[in-house]
């Protein structure tokens, strides 16, 4: 190997070297931050303190860590799942059962994806006023669930479903719905994982909706709890980075977890 | 398809393909079309709470004469126009160099590249925050390594607070980007870089002569759905300037503003629900210059 191809094996590590440690140092900042005071964390202190356990107990004093956690847990999972059911049916509804009628239904429903969220704030806040659902977790989820992004990823994803298997389903005398709960479902459970990864991820992270539907503590999100503690005049910056592990810990394992289906989630929802 | 059925079999594929797609259609059209109307019904009307009066094209002239929103809209453009470049250009960068497979630790690089767009938008927001406080840890790594004399003022001058918002922005999805290049890298004829190098061809020459221009379609997607991102700014200057995106508005944008108007102080719908329009077209600009690439391609 020549000195120039070395330089520039040498140049292609430092680069990927420096990207990979900015990259990670945020998380590890969390982690070193969460075990000293709020003065040494805003002085830079970049080595582990003992303020761990003070920083747990404030944050519990603080937050109902249970009932938080659980309103992030109970919203995120049945938003997700009901968000993916709904879709997936339309997705198969629409490569399964082609028409004219139904093209351009579809073609209507993409063309929501260019609906940008800040244009429909302020209708479905006054909607959901009148409904009498500000401050529940109905609220959050209702506007949710109808996702063009997963029907469109569905769509794309049915199309390389064996219809061989639906005509043998059909055979055997199974209704439409039945081939759909019994037999698509279980085959197409990649895509379904990749979906329910994807779909997770930003509802356990969803923050402007539920910042202007939730208004008690009874009913916040993690996320909400991060964000009013972060933001008081004089944050404890000790006790918020308690909150920001507890609220980044289910996305990391999920992503841990099942980072190929995150990864195809993400390509094949854009495919 | 259904050309060779009988009437009733026809009517029941029918029947159930409208079955299938109603619960989705029912909800888009309660909770995105109606909205979409909705809001623009309001842009004509003025007012404070529900006290609201026809104001026709009132509400249109008023943003020009609005000092807040003109800068919402400013920095919002700066921004991306800013941003997104930065973005793209690493990201393809650090896919180029992944891509080499004589590289080793490879898994590593790309998963720890990856992983900030695992963060939630508050999540990191907050982190930053505390990152770069005036004593913060960014600032004295920047004085250690002799790049800044004095501590920069990252939440309270205009300009460094705009410079952070664009760094946080990058940090959060610079890998995301970066997966998309990487797989369509995956797709490319490793030969061609075999006979460009065997020719001579220089690496920095081989990624702006043949990767950029194999990748011109991803490039331009993933440049849209950034710019498309950014316009809706929200999560990120809200959680590093208490909401207020601060300092003097120098990083307010106009989800942000939108956001104030209607829930921080007594609500202006009519007038938030104009701005939000000019969202709509802002958006509405970029993604029909995607669906017009897109068709370009096929």
């Amino acid at each position: 190997m020549n000195a120039s191809r070395l330089f520039g094996t040498a140049l292609q590590y430092a680069f990927l070297g420096l990207a990979a440690f900015l990259s990670i140092f945020p998380f590890f900042w969390m982690l070193i931050s969460a075990s000293n005071t709020s003065i040494d964390i805003i002085g830079g202190k970049t080595s582990f303190g003992d303020a761990f356990a003070t920083n747990v107990t404030n944050f519990f004093t603080q937050v109902d860590v249970p009932l938080v956690f659980w309103n992030s847990t109970k919203v995120a999972v049945l938003a997700t799942v009901l968000t993916i059911v709904v879709s997936s049916l339309a997705g198969y509804g629409f490569e399964m059962f082609k028409s004219k009628a139904r093209e351009r239904v579809y073609s209507l429903v993409l063309l929501t994806l260019m609906i940008p969220f800040g244009a429909l704030m302020i209708p479905l806040f006054m909607m959901m006023a009148k409904t009498g659902l500000i401050n529940t977790h109905i609220a959050i989820m209702l506007p949710t669930i109808a996702s063009a992004f997963i029907i469109f990823y569905f769509r794309q994803s049915t199309k390389a479903f064996p219809t061989e298997l639906r005509d043998a389903a059909k055979v055997d005398g199974l209704k439409e719905w039945q081939i759909f709960f019994y037999i698509y479902m279980p085959v197409m459970r990649s895509t379904y994982a990749a979906a329910f990864v994807i779909v997770f991820m930003t509802n356990w992270n969803n923050y402007l909706w539920p910042l202007i539907v939730l208004q008690s503590n009874e009913t916040k999100t993690i996320t909400l709890v991060v964000s009013s503690l972060a933001s008081a005049y004089y944050p404890d910056y000790g006790v918020v980075m308690i909150g920001t592990i507890l609220a980044t810990l289910p996305t990391l394992f999920v992503f841990f977890v099942m980072q190929r289906q995150f990864v195809q989630g993400m390509l094949g929802s854009v495919k | 398809m259904a050309s060779g059925k009988t009437g009733g079999l026809k009517r029941y594929h029918d029947l159930n393909g409208w079955l299938f797609i109603a619960p989705s259609v029912a909800l888009i059209g309660v909770f995105l079309v109606y909205p979409i109307f909705r809001s623009l019904y309001l842009s004509f009307f003025s007012g404070k709470g529900m006290m609201m009066k026809f104001a026709g094209f009132g509400n249109v002239v008023r943003l020009w004469n609005d000092p807040v929103f003109i800068q919402a809209l400013t920095n919002t453009v700066t921004f991306f126009v800013v941003q997104v470049p930065i973005m793209i250009l690493l990201a393809l960068m650090l896919a180029a160099v992944l891509n080499n497979e004589k590289l080793k630790f490879i898994g590593f690089f790309r998963t720890a590249i990856f992983l900030p767009c695992v963060a939630s938008l508050v999540a990191y927001s907050v982190l930053f925050k505390s990152m770069f406080s005036v004593d913060g840890v960014v600032n004295q790594a920047l004085m250690a390594i002799g790049l800044i004399g004095s501590p920069i003022g990252w939440l309270t001058e205009p300009f460094w607070a705009k410079v952070l918002v664009i760094l946080a922005i990058t940090w959060r999805w610079t890998g995301y980007n970066m997966i998309f290049y990487l797989a369509a890298l995956q797709n490319i004829d490793k030969s061609i870089y075999e006979a460009a190098k065997i020719d001579g061809v220089p690496a920095w020459a081989r990624f702006f002569y043949i990767t950029v221009p194999m990748l011109k379609p991803v490039i331009l997607f993933t440049t849209i759905i950034s710019t498309i991102g950014t316009i809706q700014l929200f999560d990120e200057v809200y959680n590093l300037t208490e909401g207020k995106g601060g300092p003097a508005n120098s990083t307010i944008t106009l989800s942000l503003y939108i956001y104030n108007l209607t829930f921080r102080f007594m609500p202006s719908f009519g007038y938030a629900a104009t701005i939000s329009y000019v969202i709509v077209i802002m958006v509405a600009l970029f993604s029909f210059l995607q669906f017009y690439a897109a068709r370009d391609r096929s």
